[in-house]
């Protein structure tokens, strides 16, 4: 075989994920993929090599489960797999909790799965120890696949349709980068160029983007295993997965047959990372270059556990095997995919574990070709990490902080702990002062309410909540300040959010081909927009203040800043008509409202903010006793008010000016627990990441204009297709109707739980969509206790009595709601006056 | 029946070995630690000699503190006592090793010989085939190399080792000295509680001086790699052709 000078695609790596994008990107059409490894095949020395193979189905994320079980269908498919249902074991009560929890993300995402007794425990694995556990959760669809089998059946059938060239055996030396393009790899057997190239080099990623001046934010971390036998009762199933696979998930660890012993892994031990240049090769590894030496001591105290789980069968018999696997962890710990926001046709598919490698090959290969893939990647998207969460720092440090939540009980409103304060207001030394609470998102701190206002709660006389769960990472201050913000006037710190200023004579073109909605408007007026995908479901949700003939300003959610920076990034045309500039860090930004905004703002200026020399929806330049402040007449919370913009050095003056101002109006600060969810709820705004993903559309969403404008812009013919059809889904706002759980007590959803009919039964809508919260949340001002979800049109009808399931119990909810119309203050009338 | 066996830790390197920088040394950032294989089986010898006679097996080794990872693995194999003989180094040379290790093993028996002190053949990393040999010397005790069999019989040895045409059976008196060979029987593996019990174990520490021996390390030396890389000729009968064209360059055709 001569060696290829040239390919159109090439993908580095052969474990689960290089074989899987090679597989589906041949499946898709693509021809002259060139596939390298520096190992040798089958089995290259990555982590796929030494993998447990296991896939549980149920994750809380729905996205993770969506990608499993799109991937357990294609390893069913290449009959690589063998079902052996897997039990998740629980030794406190607070785990069966946790299991409850499961079973309701279980019924969310369509799995099928049970809570048992500790008797049916045994029934399924006798051999555990029944006075140890209080409980289980079986997932019959756990499966056990042969991954190495699965890559070589990828890359055959990519081989068959003669699209693929395999070169293993060989090293990436160096990359070429052309006009912020990739272009060539340098290998030790010769030169590629190269249209595409896609890093899925599993431990090695980092290493490998960096030759091109890429990032590919993960670590190499051990994950400890042995592998225990000979075990007669395993030795008689005669198979190499006879009983159900254990996870014993308060000792964070698992307990799988292989053949005729019984493998023990644990996520128990300290985190142990590695440097992905200091992984040694093949040669220099005595088993593999992600089979590192075992280190006793950190296994001991997992051994005393597995040997109290299984005393009977594991006493006996003899460590055979033990190794400190290498995995990649993340910082938040999803998978790495997509583009990389550094160089242009680099892709990622990295981080990606074999639960979901089937899936995230398809995944990519549909987003290379058709611009977006099925399954929403929000989370997964290696876009969504700013500059300073892929600096080595950050990801050690938030590694070493979930390594040991693998199987922990995680809230799904939990904070991290390590690596804050990387990114404060100026106005963060106020905030200190006045007790806030701080929620990172994108690295900047954000109050999420002030201790300062507790004295409110009893004056508001607001509830608290009855339960531990419900009440943890929350606060019955976020209602008062609420009702106090409805009452007077709120000011809330937005600095976190993302402000691009994109210039140039091509602007008005580019804005237009961007976003859904008009945007060739007058200067000083604002277009809230969605963005869409190629495919015609939310890309983004932003606003879009036209500051000049030829400057738009973009004001995005600091949780999808980065995302949406690489999305302008990547579209801005070729011929330098226009400028992209990030000044997110260089505006501070506050929020004022509630009925006497007007009152403090008036008494800092002699300009015009009447309703009628400042209409609802207009920006301006307004002198706030000397500084330029950019005015935006505004309300994510539906009431009267700005969003106060300055220079990043003005942040902390203009704070203190409206904070004294306020004063005769009863200002309080206000957090983004009222922002993000109470206030945000009430008027019905949808959320990115929330309500609004890539499997959704603006009619769905209830965001569709009456007219569509004339100008092309992206996922147009899709959403004028969308248009013409009745929607399969409608947004919804719900209430729930009785809180009372079997034990009495009041119980707040969080998020996530399926919307049942009254009787129980999952809603599907026709494309297959579960209903399900995406969002939950007080609604101090309607009284009411507040879910957003999609509902197919029989049962997005306002009065109809459906069910929530909550921790495995059923609620029941009434649709409030059906569509966009705010519940409070339905006309608008408290923002436009 | 109170034994003794003299292990050492070495490194457990990959197909390829890795030198530091001064070639003093072979680099082990990467790799793990394990006792030589022929040590193994020695201390397999004596847990089952121990198992089937009774009395004690002893594991002795001469090392630096971490050395104290492979006596712990000793016990989780069966061992009872374990002794930590500190040193900077495992790479004395073979002389001074037998003489540190002489004054150790004398200050252990204070006395009360061992019955049977067995050895490794030779270490897997520097192969010097003497410190059993020397040690036994220095003892005034019989000693046989090469072992792949032992047996007791009263209160002499039978000791079996291979040639290239079967066995050669030898009887010594005890106390005596055996440096054994992998194959002489099966290590057992671990089990759980073995490798708990063994964090548990008590190290005895005994400090001898060291003197220096008669050899001096230049450096180290890595014969150069040679590159092999498999080609694959085809598959089925198409094959056939190219490995004939194969076997007549090579000359077998």
């Amino acid at each position: 075989m001569n060696f290829p000078t040239s390919a159109h695609v090439i993908v580095i790596g052969a474990g689960i994920a290089g074989n899987s994008v090679v597989g589906h990107l041949a499946e898709l059409g693509w021809k002259n993929i060139v596939q390298i490894d520096k190992g040798p095949l089958p089995n290259p020395g990555g982590s796929t090599g030494h993998a447990s193979n296991f896939c549980f189905p149920v994750d809380h994320s729905k996205e993770m489960t969506l990608l499993t079980l799109d991937s357990t269908r294609q390893y069913d498919e290449m009959g690589v797999m063998v079902v052996s249902g897997g039990i998740e074991v629980a030794r406190t009560s607070e785990r069966m909790e946790e299991l409850r929890r499961r079973m309701t993300s279980a019924t969310a995402w369509g799995v099928e799965s049970h809570l048992i007794s500790p008797d049916e425990v045994l029934e399924l694995v006798p051999f555990i120890n029944r006075d140890v556990i209080v409980g289980g959760f079986y997932s019959p669809g756990v499966t056990v696949v042969d991954s190495l089998r699965a890559g070589t059946i990828m890359r055959e059938r990519a081989q068959a349709r003669d699209a693929l060239t395999v070169l293993p055996n060989t090293e990436i030396l160096g990359m070429e980068v052309r006009n912020g393009a990739i272009h060539a790899v340098m290998t030790d057997k010769g030169r590629i160029e190269t249209d595409y190239l896609v890093i899925a080099c599993g431990v090695w990623s980092p290493r490998i983007a960096r030759m091109a001046g890429a990032t590919i934010p993960l670590t190499p971390a051990v994950h400890q295993m042995i592998d225990v036998g000979p075990i007669p009762v395993l030795q008689q199933t005669r198979s190499e997965i006879g009983y159900p696979i254990v996870r014993d998930m308060d000792t964070y660890m698992y307990e799988r047959q292989t053949a005729g012993s019984m493998e023990v892994g644990s996520y128990a031990h300290r985190p142990i990372f590695h440097h992905p240049d200091e992984i040694p090769s093949l040669g220099e590894s005595l088993l593999s270059p992600t089979e590192l030496p075992f280190t006793d001591e950190d296994f001991d105290l997992q051994m005393e556990h597995a040997l109290e789980l299984m005393p009977e069968i594991l006493s006996q018999a003899e460590i055979r095997y033990a190794i400190n696997g290498l995995l990649s962890l993340t910082p938040d710990a999803m998978p790495l995919l997509g583009e990389t926001v550094e160089v242009k046709n680099l892709w990622s598919a990295a981080a990606v574990w074999i639960k979901e490698g089937p899936g995230v090959g398809k995944m990519i290969a549909e987003w290379m070709t058709q611009g977006y893939p099925e399954i929403d990647p929000h989370s997964s998207d290696i876009a969504r990490f700013y500059r300073f969460a892929r600096a080595e720092h950050h990801i050690l440090a938030r590694c070493s902080e979930h390594f040991n939540k693998t199987y922990g009980i995680v809230h799904p409103r939990e904070q991290w702990e390590s690596n804050r304060r990387v990114r404060t207001v100026p106005a963060y030394p106020r905030q200190v002062e006045l007790g806030a609470v701080f929620y990172e998102v994108g690295g900047w701190e954000r109050p999420q309410w002030y201790e300062v206002n507790a004295p409110l709660v009893e004056h508001y006389g607001v509830k608290g909540r009855d339960h531990e769960w419900d009440a943890r990472w929350w606060s019955p201050i976020i209602n008062a300040e609420h009702l106090a913000m409805r009452e007077k006037v709120g000011m809330v710190d937005l600095t976190a959010f993302a402000i691009f200023d994109i210039t140039g004579p091509g602007v008005v073109d580019y804005i237009q081909k961007m976003a859904v909605n008009q945007c060739d408007v007058a200067v000083g007026r604002a277009v809230y927009t969605p963005l869409l995908t190629d495919t015609g479901g939310f890309r983004a949700d932003l606003t879009i203040l036209r500051l000049g003939e030829h400057h738009y300003r973009v004001i995005s959610g600091g949780g999808d800043g980065a995302r949406d920076r690489y999305w302008f990034r990547k579209h801005l045309p070729t011929d330098g008509s226009v400028t992209f500039v990030d000044n997110t860090s260089a505006v501070s930004t506050i929020g004022l409202w509630g009925p006497n905004a007007r009152r403090v703002i008036e008494s800092l200026t002699r300009d015009d903010v009447s309703n009628e020399g400042f209409p609802y929806g207009s920006v301006r330049e307004v002198n706030l006793q000397g500084i330029d402040a950019l005015m935006f007449r505004i309300s994510y919370v539906g009431e009267l008010g700005w969003e106060i913009s300055v220079p990043m050095e003005q942040g902390l003056r203009l704070w203190d000016m409206l904070w004294e101002a306020g004063q005769d109006w009863g200002v309080v600060p206000v957090g983004i627990g009222v922002y993000g969810t109470t206030g945000r709820l009430e008027k019905g705004y949808r959320l990115m990441g929330a309500e609004l993903e890539s499997d959704y559309n603006p009619v769905e969403a209830g965001l569709a204009r009456p007219k569509v404008k004339k100008a092309d812009f992206i996922g147009k013919g899709p959403y004028l297709e969308a248009r013409k059809e009745d929607p399969a889904t409608i947004l919804c706002t719900l209430t729930v109707e009785d809180h009372t759980s079997a034990s009495g007590m009041e119980r707040y959803m969080g998020g996530n739980e399926p919307i049942l009919t009254a009787d129980g039964e999952r809603i599907v809508d026709s494309h297959g969509r579960p209903s399900y919260v995406t969002t939950a949340g007080n609604g101090p001002s309607v009284g009411k206790y507040l879910l957003l979800a999609y509902l197919p049109p029989a049962h997005a009808v306002v009065g109809r009595e459906l069910a929530v399931m909550y921790m495995n119990e059923l609620y029941p909810v009434k649709v409030a709601i059906a569509g966009s119309t705010p519940l409070f203050d339905p006309q608008n009338a408290r923002m436009k006056c | 029946m109170n034994i003794l066996v003299c292990v050492k830790r070495v490194p457990a390197p990959g197909a390829r070995i890795v030198l530091t920088d001064d070639r003093q040394d072979i680099d082990t950032r990467h790799l793990g630690f394990t006792t030589s294989p022929h040590e193994e089986c020695a201390v397999e010898a004596a847990v089952q000699l121990r198992e089937r006679h009774g009395g004690t097996a002893t594991v002795l080794t001469l090392g630096p503190p971490e050395a104290v990872e492979q006596l712990r693995y000793s016990v989780s194999v069966g061992a009872d006592q374990v002794v930590l003989v500190p040193a900077d180094t495992t790479e004395l040379d073979p002389q001074a090793t037998a003489a540190a290790l002489v004054d150790a093993i004398t200050e252990l028996e204070s006395g009360a010989p061992f019955d049977l002190i067995l050895f490794g053949n030779e270490s897997a990393d520097s192969g010097g085939y003497q410190v059993g040999i020397r040690v036994a010397r220095a003892l005034g005790r019989p000693v046989i190399s090469g072992l792949k069999g032992i047996e007791i019989d009263g209160d002499e040895m039978v000791g079996r080792r291979e040639t290239d045409e079967g066995f050669e059976v030898y009887r010594l008196p005890l106390p005596a000295v055996a440096a054994a060979k992998e194959g002489i029987t099966l290590p057992r593996y671990p089990t759980l509680p073995g490798r708990l019990k063994s964090r548990r174990a008590q190290i005895t520490e005994v400090a001898v001086e060291f003197s220096s021996g008669g050899q001096e390390m230049v450096h180290l030396l890595k014969p150069t790699e040679e590159v092999t890389e498999t080609v694959i000729l085809g598959h089925g009968a198409e094959a056939a052709p190219q490995v004939v064209r194969l076997l007549e360059e090579v000359g077998l055709l």
